[in-house]
């Protein structure tokens, strides 16, 4: 056997457009097998639509595509029987009940009916759910639907499995038990491409990040060379007068005040050690500081580094993608 | 396994899912169960009496029970495909197509489910209908063989309606739209010969109740029951049920393959 990687997903020059709007500009996009790809970027840039032309589930214009060696295209079929998805929206059967559903993608993934049996106990207890495997959906919480979706989409064993948004609207401890599940599916050999809005979940989670803004991959790394591209986060100091803010832009050159606000933005990258240092330079110069708050680099610096603008709507205010007021 | 053996496997399971559906939603399987029912003892209770007096001289309720059966066992059909409709609308609408359609599955079993579990349920709903009938006085001295010709009719048209009500729920916007659209079948058998003879019809309505395709299959019914000819009207009957079955398997296909490639992100 060769221990060479092999190319699982390989996107080439993918263009679609909905009408006159172009949403996917030329994109091409590489993983592994075995690697995490995380696809980020705010809502409308076209994270979704590359996760259903690679799932087949919408034809692309043009480009070339192929999961794990099976042309999108012409073997959609040989495609299907490789991947898992698990969409924005779930996707599971509200009638039914939890060890059904499982049970259903059993059947139509042709397991015989004990490999079947066997397959929905063993996801029921990883993911936590023997206990409601009998109640209804409408039983279900967020977070219990959501595992339950991943779940099905895990019956069949694929090889290769997109993840549209994983953790959007959960609360942050079921969002650590999805980057769980999703680490340990990658050591399992599992290709994994996911979207999502929050630098930080690619961060922990994926081996290469493709920026996406507006249909077009402006950036495209492992996190470490992606984030040194990004000038870094800051510090914002709160000052009760003028003079006050005064003073401290004095000390601190590279900082910028804004007068209107009383706030200075300090860069910073964030540690303990440079933070005190900060504080103390202040301290000793007897400039009182009546508050901070610390901004890690997120998305909007990312998008202001490798776009030099900002994202226009902040990717918090607006949880409706696009595709839902274009329908 | 073959392709054939896929096909069968997964339409199996899918006809699996929708009757286990049909169960957890018993408001609305016993409501369009229970609708002509009420409407067979309305008719034959309310109406009944006069109705049947216009059948000829010395005829009466209990004539017109026998003349109004045909037509409440298409409204049974015209009930039960709004549940179609319904439940195909509500799978386009909800994101458990889109896994569907990810998966290396037979394109069509989807589809399928829906039309054998609604003629499952079509042909139960006539079944417990007839039942009532016989219950109520309703009388015929065919054999089994007349009887087996009504079933294989009823079951035709009912194929063929269904494929319609998947054809509308498919192509309807919302769950709202797709459950009012199939009502109209159910006045269409109003305005058939399923009620009253259509020579009592005016003009124009006459010609339009003669024409449309619930009349030659509720008088294919009658003449079967009551060991009438059924020649022309049979053919008639069977001849609309394969277009619109055709038709509509065509439309619901198209609509099935073109809403994947029109959808926006």
């Amino acid at each position: 056997m060769s221990t060479a990687p092999t190319i699982a997903i390989a996107a080439s020059r993918v263009c679609k457009s909905f009408g006159s709007h172009l949403v996917l500009d030329k994109v091409n996009l590489t993983a592994d097998e075995g690697s995490i790809l995380a696809l980020l970027g705010p809502n409308g840039a076209g994270k979704t639509t590359i996760v259903r032309i690679l799932s087949t589930l919408i034809p692309a214009d043009s480009g070339s595509m192929h999961i794990a060696g099976h042309d999108v295209v012409t073997d959609p079929d040989g495609v299907r029987g490789l991947i898992g998805v698990t969409g924005q929206f779930s996707a599971v059967d509200n009638l039914l009940t939890g060890a059904e559903n499982l049970r259903l993608m059993a059947d139509l993934r042709h397991l015989s009916r004990d490999a079947g049996q066997r397959r929905v106990t063993e996801l029921l207890e990883q993911f936590d759910l023997t206990d409601a495997a009998n109640k209804r959906l409408s039983t279900y919480s967020g977070g219990m639907r959501r595992r339950l979706d991943l779940a099905m989409t895990l019956v069949g064993e694929p090889r290769v499995i997109f993840l549209d948004e994983p953790t959007s609207g959960l609360d942050p401890r079921s969002r650590l038990t999805m980057w769980e599940i999703v680490r340990e599916l990658a050591l399992a050999g599992v290709t994994i491409l996911l979207t999502t809005q929050n630098l930080d979940e690619a961060d922990q989670l994926a081996d290469r990040i493709a920026v996406l803004d507006q249909g077009r991959i402006v950036a495209e790394g492992t996190p470490d060379e992606l984030k040194s591209r990004i000038p870094g986060g800051h510090v914002r100091l709160h000052f009760a007068g003028l003079d006050l803010l005064r003073s401290a832009a004095g000390l601190l050159p590279a900082a910028a005040p804004d007068q209107d606000q009383l706030v200075l933005q300090v860069p910073a990258d964030g540690t303990v050690d440079s933070l005190r240092e900060l504080l103390d330079q202040l301290y000793e110069a007897h400039v009182a500081v009546e508050g901070l708050s610390i901004h890690a680099p997120d998305l909007d610096d990312v998008f202001l580094t490798v776009t030099g603008s900002h994202v226009a709507g902040r990717p918090d205010e607006d949880p409706t993608p696009r595709g839902a007021a274009q329908r | 396994m073959t392709t054939l053996a896929y096909t069968l496997s997964d339409s199996r399971v899918m006809l699996r899912r929708n009757l286990k559906h049909q169960l957890r939603y018993p408001s609305m399987t016993l409501m369009l169960v229970g609708m002509p029912i009420v409407l067979l003892l309305l008719f034959v209770y309310v109406f009944g009496g006069q109705l049947g007096a216009g059948l000829g001289a010395h005829q009466g309720r209990s004539a017109y029970l026998d003349y109004v059966v045909p037509g409440l066992l298409l409204v049974t059909v015209a009930a039960a495909v709004q549940g179609t409709s319904i439940m195909s609308a509500m799978d386009m609408t909800g994101g458990i197509i889109d896994r569907f359609r990810t998966m290396a599955i037979a394109r069509a079993s989807v589809l399928t489910g829906h039309v054998l579990g609604s003629l499952i349920q079509t042909l139960a709903g006539m079944a417990i209908l007839i039942g009532v009938a016989f219950g109520l006085g309703f009388r015929t001295t065919v054999g089994p063989l007349a009887w087996l010709a009504t079933i294989g009719v009823l079951a035709l048209f009912a194929f063929a309606l269904i494929w319609l009500a998947v054809a509308l729920g498919l192509a309807a916007k919302s769950v709202e739209t797709a459950s009012n659209s199939p009502m109209i079948l159910v006045l269409l058998v109003f305005l058939s010969s399923g009620f009253v003879r259509t020579q009592t019809m005016p003009d124009g309505l006459r010609q339009f109740a003669e024409y449309q395709p619930f009349s030659p299959v509720v008088d294919t019914v009658r003449g079967l029951l009551t060991n009438a000819a059924v020649g022309e009207h049979a053919i008639a009957a069977i001849a609309w049920s394969v277009s619109i079955a055709l038709a509509a398997y065509l439309w619901a296909i198209h609509l099935y393959n073109r809403r994947r490639a029109a959808e926006p992100t």
